[in-house]
């Protein structure tokens, strides 16, 4: 048997074989493999864990641990489809999914890539007329129809969790990370289709063209200079052109 | 082109320890960190090692780089570890002779090799290769074992004198391992010391273990033990200039524990005669 034919018999044994029927320093690897797999996910969704409960958490585990192998070099990467078990789990509990997306979010931001926030006081010297607004590496925008978000801040504060609701319209999550920590804002459809064209590169000047034509010139010209306010405070821009 | 040496006595750099390192200067003379936990792209973790190699000398040792699969290396993580090689500076590069990926699949654990001259061959690839990516020589890690193949057409220490000669890179000699593997596989570990190419060793863990089903197992989750000092007072007369370090992965005590464990490293050091630094 070529080294090959082993590594890829001694994969499959460790992914699904029979530990009974095995030898006892077999046996050992699979534990291990099995156990680095389980700790990185209660690693990385302890609020999920909080909110499901023990027993709940460890059969979705296993059910992941099952369904997807470790492909990537980094456990950091393993995490990354826990969400979808949960959602195929949980089809009728859709805050469980939200809640493990912001978790999943909240660690990717964490060590994402750097940049230099735009400084509010730099701010005042850019021609917004010309200005394309470039966003920091580490925004991330996820879909939320829930409160997953309260949720998280409770479990975070340990305080009892409020009960699980709908939101009324649609929203989205806003991740990002400012300075070393990571952080979000639930924001409304309308900011999230302004972040979504600033992102596309629009300018400024179109960015506000766009938002009146929606919601009138008054209006619009206001919830453009509120959310530019907004995300310059929140760090969220970084290099400005034109200005 | 051989690995460069350091002599001195250092920890491997953990979580709970991170606020003490940032604080007055620890009395070590070097860390090893895992390099993998940062090889991220920024954010806190790369912020900390600046930090830390601002203070301190920094030893890298992977846990992934796979360096026994017969697929050849993930040329994304080479040059996310060069990357980091570049920004550190580091004392040392390490990883085990193991294997973890094959196939798209890429298990969290250090997977044991038979020590065959196919296995050789491709280790050795494997090895060049990656001296070539990082612009510099490896240390190699001796790994703990919980089985051992009928196939085997050489010893370990066969295997890492050959690895050597041919790619030229050191060894990093874990004597806990060595200790755990001679306890599973039943053979003498001074006899493996007595043969093993002991002029390739740069660096040495000490570590503790713990009592498996029939086996020992590489936990570092305690306490260097009396068997493993006994090893390491035993090979020190053999070696060079050494970086020695206790390795804790697991059940992380306060700091002066380890430090009074390297403490004891020193005294066994001094005891031996060998160069300290």
């Amino acid at each position: 048997m070529s080294l090959l034919a082993l590594q890829r018999d001694f994969g499959a044994w460790l992914r699904d074989g029979d530990a009974d029927a095995a030898a006892p320093g077999m046996r050992v690897y699979q534990n291990n493999y099995r156990a680095a797999l389980v700790a990185c996910l209660e690693d990385a969704f302890a609020r999920t864990r909080a909110w499901i409960g023990e027993e709940a958490f460890s059969r979705a585990v296993v059910e992941h641990v099952c369904r997807v192998p470790p492909s990537g070099w980094t456990l950091d990467a393993y995490p990354r489809d826990f969400p979808d078990t949960l959602a195929f789990l949980y089809p009728g509990d859709p805050e469980v999914t939200e809640l493990a997306g912001l978790e999943l979010a909240l660690g990717e931001a964490f060590v994402g890539p750097d940049a230099v926030p735009l400084m509010q006081a730099k701010a005042r010297d850019i021609d917004w007329d010309r200005a394309i607004l470039r966003f920091i590496p580490t925004l991330d925008l996820r879909p939320a129809i829930t409160n997953a978000h309260a949720i998280w801040l409770a479990l975070a504060e340990e305080k009892l969790p409020p009960p699980v609701e709908i939101l009324a319209g649609a929203h989205a999550l806003l991740v990002w990370r400012h300075d070393l920590t990571s952080r979000f804002r639930l924001i409304d459809a309308r900011e999230e289709q302004a972040l979504a064209l600033a992102r596309s590169g629009l300018s400024f000047a179109n960015l506000c063209a766009a938002v009146v034509a929606v919601e009138g010139e008054a209006e619009g010209i206001a919830l453009a200079g509120q959310w530019l306010g907004c995300w310059l405070a929140d760090g969220l821009l970084t290099i400005e052109t034109g200005g | 082109m051989s690995p460069s040496s350091f002599a001195g006595f250092g920890l491997g750099l953990r979580k709970p320890h991170y606020a003490d390192f940032l604080g007055p200067r620890v009395a070590v003379d070097f860390i090893e960190v895992i390099s993998e936990n940062f090889m991220v792209d920024g954010g806190r973790p790369r912020q900390l090692l600046r930090e830390m190699r601002a203070r301190h000398p920094v030893a890298l040792h992977g846990v992934s780089m796979s360096l026994g699969s017969a697929e050849g290396l993930d040329r994304g993580y080479l040059g996310r570890l060069r990357a980091l090689v570049e920004e550190v500076e580091p004392l040392f590069v390490s990883d085990h002779l193991s294997w973890s990926r094959i196939g798209g699949f890429n298990a969290p654990d250090l997977l044991p090799l038979p020590y065959t001259r196919e296995a050789l061959s491709l280790v050795a690839d494997n090895v060049m290769r990656a001296q070539d990516a990082l612009g510099r020589t490896m240390l190699v890690e001796n790994p703990s074992t919980y089985l051992a193949f009928e196939r085997d057409e050489m010893t370990e220490w066969e295997f890492l004198d050959a690895l050597c000669a041919r790619t030229g890179c050191g060894l990093l000699l874990d004597v806990n391992n060595l200790f755990v593997c001679a306890a599973n596989h039943r053979f003498d570990a001074r006899l493996w010391l007595d043969n093993f190419p002991a002029r390739h060793v740069r660096q040495i863990h000490l570590a503790g273990h713990s009592q498996g089903e029939g086996l020992l197992i590489d936990t570092h989750d305690r306490a260097v033990p009396p068997s493993v000092w006994g090893l390491y007072a035993y090979v020190l007369p053999r070696l060079g200039p050494v970086a020695t370090m206790i390795e804790r992965d697991d059940a992380i005590p306060p700091l002066h524990e380890l430090l009074a464990e390297l403490d004891t490293a020193r005294s066994v050091a001094a005891n031996a005669g060998t160069l300290a630094a």
